[in-house]
């Protein structure tokens, strides 16, 4: 009661009142509200680009529409590369979700179970090592595999006598390449994620079931993975989420401007990315990006919607 | 270690079922781990050797012709790697302390709990990850702000990330508002308040956010390769980016004309700068891996 009348003497207040009250919060907010407005919302204005002939001179406003009003859309979707780009973004997505969930599931128990605690600590800060380094130097480091010249893996087919073999001339093996680079990169992260949730079960349970007679195997099967499950839903619906937005850092990294793997490498992002730095055609870039907005919105409302009917808790917002 | 002595008899003996286990996931694991850290022991093997011995032998782990020439060759090229070193260090300084203020200070408005537009601000927040306009207009309106060939555009961009502010948010749920309340009726200011008694009591987050946010200065190459045009402002990792990137197009076009450039100790030096550029990393790993590990489990925990 005493709340409703409190709201009550509230509502009464003006707009400008609040803003008084609230000016140190507001001030205090000010410096990220402003950066947001400027680089996110500001260039969410811009992309009525992609309906319009864009001048320099008249303009984002004054630039005229152009004629069919979705022909910047059209190119994308005439030239093919559209089904291109968009296939293979969401195809590696689904790899990367798929391999590197089991790989950061496997990990994490395996550590848990170890009880050597030197050991258990090294591995760890091993495999979580390459998180930290650039993606600049993986793909530096992937050259040095890779390349034809110096390349580790040419020195040693050369010694084995198999001859050198140009892997960048070899599309067939760089979803597997990337794939590789993606897990090595990214696992010990999710390891790390993983092992806080395995860490968080309740011990109890595990030594009944230990004192029940249930081995190792087992325990894991009908202990460890149950507990695990709603952490492996919430990430890989939320992943799922982000099904259309390319790694450009690991795909640029890796691939580079080699037009001989675009086939199969190639995502929206570094789709886009090129055509911003090639083509000077502005409504075109802007449309894909569009495009790609469009398709995240959608993926990451519907992930939410689902996470939200399994587990309310775990849902974004 | 208290662990060992408090287990269950039954855990002492090694069952043969955890054997079977072990042998099957350790090795696995091992592989993974050894994958992960023998590429930098070869780079740093590779470094320390020479050009020629690269070219015969590959690269090892303990070089066989040891000599420091590609180091020396970096530093006689010096200028231009220790400019993009001070570049690098000033833009994740500056970078990392206005960005943890600014997210800390906006996690915490948002969380308090008189404050009555905080759902509205929230979502005014959220939104952006959500929905966003492309890098097209978001590349003009950094154009249109004067960012290009500006120290400022490999900062300012990147100052707000919503993803901490919500880690921000989160943890402060976890300290008890009425420290809040007490203090404003004592008559303290909410920025006083938010300095004086939140800050303080933050150092976990503080730590994590800002460590998160150094290392992605530190590993940014994006922005200096939008904006910056002069190679005096080039961060340390676009400048890494270029070298590998000239070396590797000089090595093709000698592959090309089936020349080899023996010359230059072009592999040795990648090497040697790949070390240059990561060496702060790898030497602060050890000592700052559990706020890293601290500050996912912070976010895991909270959803």
């Amino acid at each position: 009661m005493v709340k409703s009348a409190g709201r009550v003497r509230r509502k009464k207040k003006s707009f400008f009142k609040y803003v008084w009250e609230y000016r140190t919060l507001l001030l205090m907010l000010l410096p990220a509200v402003a950066l947001v407005f400027v680089f996110s919302y500001l260039p969410m204005f811009g992309t009525v680009l992609a309906f319009k002939k864009y001048s320099m001179k008249l303009g984002i406003f004054k630039s005229p529409w152009i004629d069919p009003i979705f022909k910047n859309f059209r190119f994308f979707f005439k030239s093919g590369k559209a089904l291109t780009v968009t296939r293979n973004t969401a195809l590696y997505n689904l790899v990367f979700i798929f391999t590197n969930n089991i790989l950061e599931v496997l990990f994490a128990i395996t550590l848990n179970e170890m009880r050597h605690r030197a050991s258990k600590k090294l591995l760890q800060s091993a495999i979580f090592l390459p998180y930290f380094i650039s993606w600049v130097i993986v793909g530096s480091i992937a050259y040095s595999l890779l390349s034809y010249e110096t390349g580790t893996f040419n020195s040693i087919r050369e010694a084995l006598g198999a001859g050198r073999t140009d892997y960048y001339a070899k599309p067939g093996i760089w979803p597997y390449i990337i794939t590789f680079f993606n897990a090595w990169k990214g696992v010990g992260y999710g390891t790390v994620v993983y092992l806080a949730a395995i860490t968080g079960i309740d011990n109890t349970i595990m030594e009944a079931a230990e004192i029940d007679g249930a081995n190792i195997f087992q325990r894991i099967r009908y202990v460890t993975i149950p507990s695990l499950t709603p952490t492996i839903i919430t990430l890989t619906l939320l992943a799922l989420g982000r099904m259309f937005r390319g790694n450009l850092d690991l795909f640029y990294q890796l691939v580079g401007r080699d037009g001989r793997l675009f086939e199969v490498t190639d995502v929206i992002d570094t789709y886009v990315f090129r055509l911003m730095f090639d083509s000077k055609d502005t409504g075109r870039t802007v449309a894909i990006g569009l495009y790609q907005s469009v398709l995240c919105f959608i993926t990451i409302i519907i992930a939410n919607a689902i996470v939200k009917k399994k587990d309310p808790n775990y849902s974004l917002f | 270690m208290i662990e060992s002595k408090i287990v269950p008899a039954a855990r002492k003996r090694r069952r043969k079922d955890e054997t079977v286990f072990r042998l099957v996931t350790y090795p696995l694991l091992i592989i993974f781990a050894l994958m992960c850290i023998v590429p930098f022991l070869l780079v740093i093997g590779a470094s320390f050797d020479s050009e020629q011995s690269i070219a015969r032998n590959g690269y090892h782990l303990i070089p066989r012709d040891p000599t420091l020439a590609s180091y020396a060759q970096i530093f006689s090229n010096g200028s231009s790697i220790a400019r993009a070193y001070g570049i690098t260090t000033f833009i994740t300084v500056v970078g990392t302390a206005a960005s943890t203020f600014i997210n800390m200070m906006t996690g915490y408005v948002l969380m308090r709990k008189d404050f009555k537009w905080r759902n509205g601000f929230s979502f005014y927040f959220f939104f952006t990850t959500l929905f966003s306009g492309g890098l097209m207009p978001w590349y003009m309106v950094c154009t249109k702000l004067g960012l290009s060939d500006s120290i400022w555009a490999l900062i300012v961009p990147s100052l707000v990330s919503v993803w901490n502010i919500i880690l921000v948010k989160g943890f402060m749920a976890s300290i008890p508002y009425e420290i809040t309340e007490s203090a404003k009726i004592d008559g303290a200011g909410d920025f006083r308040i938010f300095i004086r008694l939140i800050w303080p009591l933050s150092t976990p987050v503080i730590a994590t956010i800002g460590l998160f946010t150094a290392l992605g200065f530190w590993n940014s190459w994006y922005n200096t390769m939008l904006f910056i045009n002069d190679p005096n402002m080039y961060s340390l990792q676009y400048l890494l980016y270029k070298l590998i990137n000239d070396a590797q197009a000089m090595r093709q076009i000698a592959a090309e004309s089936g020349e080899i450039i023996n010359t230059v100790p072009i592999e040795a030096m990648k090497m040697a700068l790949t070390v240059v550029v990561t060496g702060p990393i790898l030497l602060l790993y050890p000592f700052v891996q559990r706020y890293f590990i601290k500050g996912l489990t912070i976010g895991s925990v909270k959803g």
